[in-house]
């Protein structure tokens, strides 16, 4: 057996890989999307001045954060079915689970771009009337995300490459297709190499933007 | 009652012959266990131009930051045009008011702050643009035409597309005026707006304010330390000690015969008491 076999990773693994690369991607997307909208609902929840929901919004955030994204996964997938007689479709529970786990991860994010957000801008706002609706939407949101979007942009990065997880209920995305190929071929080598190389050339220049998105967001440059 | 025509005074006719635009009542504020406020009876005429002196810690910024509704009273009423800030009348009853009510009330107020507060993410006339499109409803052309006019007034027109950042603490606090302006308040309120400022730039800004106090018949409550300038622009002075106003009258009186030993003690430190 030859070490790396062009042929094969040409003939049979890349046809198969590049079929289920919108896979990861779309999950990928999809969770971030629900984890952006998510993740701030849960931030102005925690910051509500009624205990009533505060309290179980810090609650619901703590757990979540604290228990594996896999269990969380295994629970929408194989759980949920039999509490609610509702079974989702993989890739709808995939994006749901880490939709649902990137939100408790964006709202600490969110939460700190909204406390860097001096008190003056606060009262500035109050002094021009905004409703309260206005005034978030108006000047302290765009200003609690401008600093935050590169940490942002890494948990996008570090989300993208926790999709594997997925393969564990049964989503066809890229590794659990390599490892298909790898138990029905013996050959291993060629699809997990590049399923990694594949990551890597989606992560490193998504990081190179964010860096460079860093320094266009900064508001004291003059 | 307090006199306020004056021989310095801008305002030609006899204020007093209006309604107040703002009535204190009884007003007393805490936080935790320190009382700022003791118990303050203010009223505030359209179109009067009142300084608020005293000394640092005496409770004039919280003076104004409960009119602004930035604090709320611990007790006590203000009324602001006839109708109550902090509380609606229901049933002939008096409950404490919702974001809505304060938000009809608060309309009437407009406020310059210390460390002017501008929103560094949007450009000067879009800082002044905002607020008018947002809470008063007006189309973006009229908003424009509004903002440009008093960004004029306040020679900070063609810095307009630039961002606050780039502008001077003096060139920030002119554009902050002009933010508040737009919005057409009844009674302006300016809590030290030039005491963060570079000394080569609060000539400029105290000269707008001035300007401002000249025209039109918008009621003002200057907090300052600018002795000068509290006595070339105020109708009456108010002089604050101790969470209470301790006398006011016009600048005549109040700066050259203080009446409380305290005030003749705080004026000493100015070189502006009567026997100086
Ligand atoms: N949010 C707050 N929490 C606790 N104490 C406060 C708060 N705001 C003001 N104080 C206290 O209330 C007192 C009065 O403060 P205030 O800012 O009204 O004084 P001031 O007359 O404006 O003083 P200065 O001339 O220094 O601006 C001070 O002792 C201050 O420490
Ligand atoms: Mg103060």
């Amino acid at each position: 057996m030859s070490v790396w076999d062009w042929e094969f990773t040409f003939a049979d693994v890349l046809p198969q890989l590049l079929q289920v690369i919108h896979v990861t991607i779309g999950a990928t997307i999809g969770a971030f999307a629900f984890a952006l909208v998510g993740g701030l609902i849960l931030a102005l929840g925690r910051r509500s001045q009624k205990k009533w929901i505060s309290w179980p919004t810090y609650g619901f955030i703590e757990f979540v954060r604290t228990t594996p994204p896999l269990v969380q996964l295994y629970f929408i997938f194989f759980v949920f079915p039999d509490l609610f007689g509702v079974a989702l479709p993989a890739i709808v529970a995939g994006i749901l689970g880490l939709g649902i786990h990137y939100s408790t991860y964006l709202s600490e994010v969110y939460r700190a771009g909204i406390e860097s957000v001096p008190q003056g801008q606060w009262e500035a706002a109050t002094a021009l009337n905004f409703s309260p609706v206005q005034k978030w939407k108006s000047i302290i949101l765009p200003q609690a995300i401008r600093p935050v979007v590169p940490v942002m942009g890494n948990y996008l990065i570090v989300l993208f490459k926790e999709t594997p997880l997925l393969a564990a209920i049964s989503v066809g995305e890229l590794l659990g297709t390599a490892q298909s190929i790898g138990s029905s071929t013996f050959r291993y080598l060629e699809p997990i190499t590049l399923v990694g190389l594949f990551f890597l050339l989606m992560s490193y220049p998504a990081s190179l933007m964010i860096k460079r998105l860093e320094l266009r967001l900064d508001l004291n440059r003059k | 009652m307090v006199e306020t025509q004056d021989a310095n005074a801008l305002t030609a006719y006899n204020i007093q012959d209006k309604d107040p635009i703002v009535k204190y009542r009884e007003i007393k504020k805490a936080f935790g266990d320190t009382e700022v406020l003791k118990g303050i009876d203010f009223d505030l005429y359209p179109g009067e131009r009142v300084a608020i002196i005293g000394p640092s810690g005496s409770g004039k910024t919280t003076m104004a930051r409960l009119l602004m509704t930035l604090e709320k009273p611990t007790s006590g009423t203000i009324e602001v045009d006839g109708r109550y800030l902090w509380h609606k009348e229901v049933k002939g009853q008096l409950v404490p008011a919702d974001e809505k009510h304060l938000h009809e009330v608060r309309g009437d107020i407009g406020m310059v702050f210390q460390h002017f507060n501008l929103f560094p993410h949007m450009t000067i006339l879009k800082n002044c643009t905002e607020a008018p499109v947002k809470a008063l409803g007006l189309s973006k052309k009229e908003a424009e035409e509004r903002a440009k006019e008093m960004l004029d007034k306040v020679g900070m027109l063609e810095k307009a597309k630039d961002y606050p950042a780039s502008l001077s603490g003096g060139q920030q606090q002119r554009v902050a005026i002009a933010r508040a302006l737009v919005m057409r308040p009844k009674v302006m309120l300016f809590d030290e707006p030039t005491s963060a400022l570079d000394p080569e730039t609060v000539g400029e800004v105290l000269q707008v304010i001035k300007d401002i106090a000249k025209q039109g018949d918008m009621a003002m409550m200057l907090i300052t330390h600018e002795m000068s300038f509290a006595h070339e622009v105020a109708d009456r002075i108010c002089f604050f000690d101790e969470g209470i106003i301790q006398e006011q009258g016009p600048p005549s009186q109040v700066f050259t015969q203080p009446k409380t030993e305290r005030l003749q003690e705080f004026l000493k430190r100015f070189h502006m008491n009567g026997s100086s």
